[in-house]
């Protein structure tokens, strides 16, 4: 592909706040520490900053985050929709602004008190209230108990199970994966937690077929990402983490959380488009990848994604998994730093955060050189990912 | 969230698309969008149709009859216009959409893919009449 974002940005800062499940602060708090560790991290000043791409549920407003770090001069800023789904579009944002020379130093971050403020687990955020079209497709699922992600990503699940076979417990050996990563994560939630399978098994049903330990953290913290030009993260702190690829998505026949009128519903449309573009972006396939982040709101939900990103077959990422490929010293490691179950849930961008250290080599569990890791956001909603590799 | 009745459940958002499904629901009838032009039915209501886009559409009267697609049986957490466990069901109507209602009453043990169904309908929160799903197998 000729132009385009491909290697044309990388990502040369991380930073986080602590992850816990009550910061006892405001978000905006939250985000300042993260935006400024981030920048400590790539070695850039605030001040250098001139692009903020942010969530539209992000609570802090760039204009916020730029008054309390005074960075003096924004040049470009946007807002990508549909929450967790969102998780990589920024960096397709920030690599679109860098490529057209519109900001050098683009910062994304997402900073909340999800555990303590409002609990996305709990029900329908205030937004949710709002008489919009956005909200109008909760007209055919909330009046009848469908409020909660869980609830409506436990149809897909269901008719998965239905259709292939999979049972409960092949959706536990993924929490089970992903709790053995993060019990060796200083940063989980679940560190030195270690679960079994017979604990994953005895955890309370949460929505059948999604059990306890099926489903993500609830979390407070911030997590920030800096974006520049690949010549210019050459100069900076860290090795260039390079974006080869960045790209969104929506399907055919789309609703959020609850695609339920497609033939199969077990197919996610949205996945699979951006699996196309980020292999044509960036000129590699699922072959190439020595690890991968995938959004883990729901165990079910990696499964289905090892198979429509083309790392396993249709009906065969239990097997996948079962097989141990995913887990330590698998041949694709997934979620290494535990993922939202076992780590945190920043809303995928803690994800992109662990992708950064694999490729730096300076994860908690670096399995060996990691050249080139896939990352993506949330599944059910519109989706997003990418590909970061190194600096070669 | 509602302050009478303490529920979470949204108010519905009635539109120049929809309200005539809500409006049938109060008189117990299901109705189906149906494009004017092409004649496909769809749901949920959109103001075109997404093969024709035609902006003309009526409705007709679903026969009731479908048969399940999928389910999910929730524990947690509870909301005050339910009881719980609370089966949800997403159906297939014998006209070919779909719809999700609750389905008060058939034990989740009893759920099994292409179960059949029939629609009935009962009242949900804000006092509002809408479908629910029945099991038409244990009826007959």
């Amino acid at each position: 592909m000729s132009g385009g974002i491909a290697r044309r940005a990388a990502i040369a800062g991380i930073g986080a706040t602590e992850f816990s499940k009550q910061s006892g602060r405001s978000e905006w708090s939250l985000a300042a520490e993260c935006v400024t560790a981030a920048l400590d991290d790539a070695g850039l000043r605030a001040d250098e900053v001139d692009g903020i791409v942010l969530f539209t549920m992000e609570s802090t407003p760039e204009i916020a985050l730029a008054r309390a770090l005074g960075i003096p001069q924004l040049t470009f800023f946007s807002r990508i929709p549909h929450g967790g789904g969102a998780a990589c579009a920024p960096l397709q944002q920030a690599a679109l602004a860098i490529a057209a020379g519109v900001a050098e130093v683009v910062v994304v971050y997402r900073a909340f008190n999800e555990r303590s403020g409002h609990r996305f687990g709990a029900g329908p955020p205030a937004f949710a209230y709002n008489p919009t079209i956005d909200q109008e497709y909760r007209n055919w699922i909330n009046p009848y108990g469908l409020l909660a992600p869980a609830q409506q990503e436990a149809m897909f699940a269901r008719r998965y199970m239905w259709d292939y076979g999979v049972t409960s417990e092949d959706f536990g050996r993924v929490a089970v994966a992903q709790r053995d990563f993060a019990s060796t994560n200083p940063k989980a939630w679940f560190f030195e937690r270690p679960i079994t399978l017979d604990d994953h098994q005895a955890s309370p049903m949460i929505a059948d077929p999604l059990r306890l330990l099926d489903c993500c953290q609830e979390s407070d913290g911030g997590q920030a990402i800096v974006v520049v030009s690949r010549e210019r993260a050459r100069d900076l702190r860290q090795r260039p983490v390079v974006i080869a690829a960045a790209a969104q998505g929506i399907g055919d026949q789309q609703i959020s959380m609850s695609s339920y009128s497609r033939p199969d519903i077990v197919a996610m449309p949205e996945v699979d488009l951006v699996a196309k573009q980020l292999w044509a972006q960036a000129g590699v396939g699922p072959a190439d990848l020595d690890a991968a982040i995938l959004y883990d709101a729901f165990s079910p939900m990696v499964l289905l994604q090892l198979e429509e990103y083309g790392f396993c077959g249709r009906g065969e990422a239990a097997a996948f998994v079962a097989d141990g490929h995913i887990g330590r010293g698998g041949s694709l490691p997934v979620n290494t730093h535990g993922g939202q179950l076992g780590e945190a849930y920043i809303h995928g961008v803690n994800g992109i955060a662990e992708a950064v250290r694999l490729v730096r080599g300076t994860s908690a569990n670096q399995p060996g050189v990691v050249d080139r890791v896939l990352v993506t956001g949330g599944t059910a909603v519109p989706h997003s990912g990418a590909v970061l590799e190194a600096d070669r | 969230m509602s302050a009478e009745s303490g529920t979470r459940v949204p108010p519905v958002i009635i539109t120049e698309d929809n309200a005539f499904f809500f409006e049938a629901a109060a008189e117990r009838r299901l109705e189906i969008q149906q494009c004017a032009e092409c004649g496909r039915l769809r749901h949920p209501p959109t103001p075109t149709c997404a093969t024709c886009r035609s902006l003309e559409w009526g409705v007709v009267e679903a026969s009731g009859r479908a048969r399940l697609v999928s389910a999910t049986v929730i524990h947690r957490p509870i909301d005050p216009a339910f009881e719980y466990p609370l089966v949800v069901g997403l159906a297939e109507l014998e006209e070919g959409v779909r719809i999700v209602a609750d389905m008060p009453g058939v034990p989740p043990e009893s759920l099994r893919d292409g179960m059949p169904l029939r629609v009935d309908f009962a009242t949900h929160a804000h006092g509002m009449l809408l479908p629910v799903l029945r099991d038409a197998g244990a009826e007959s």
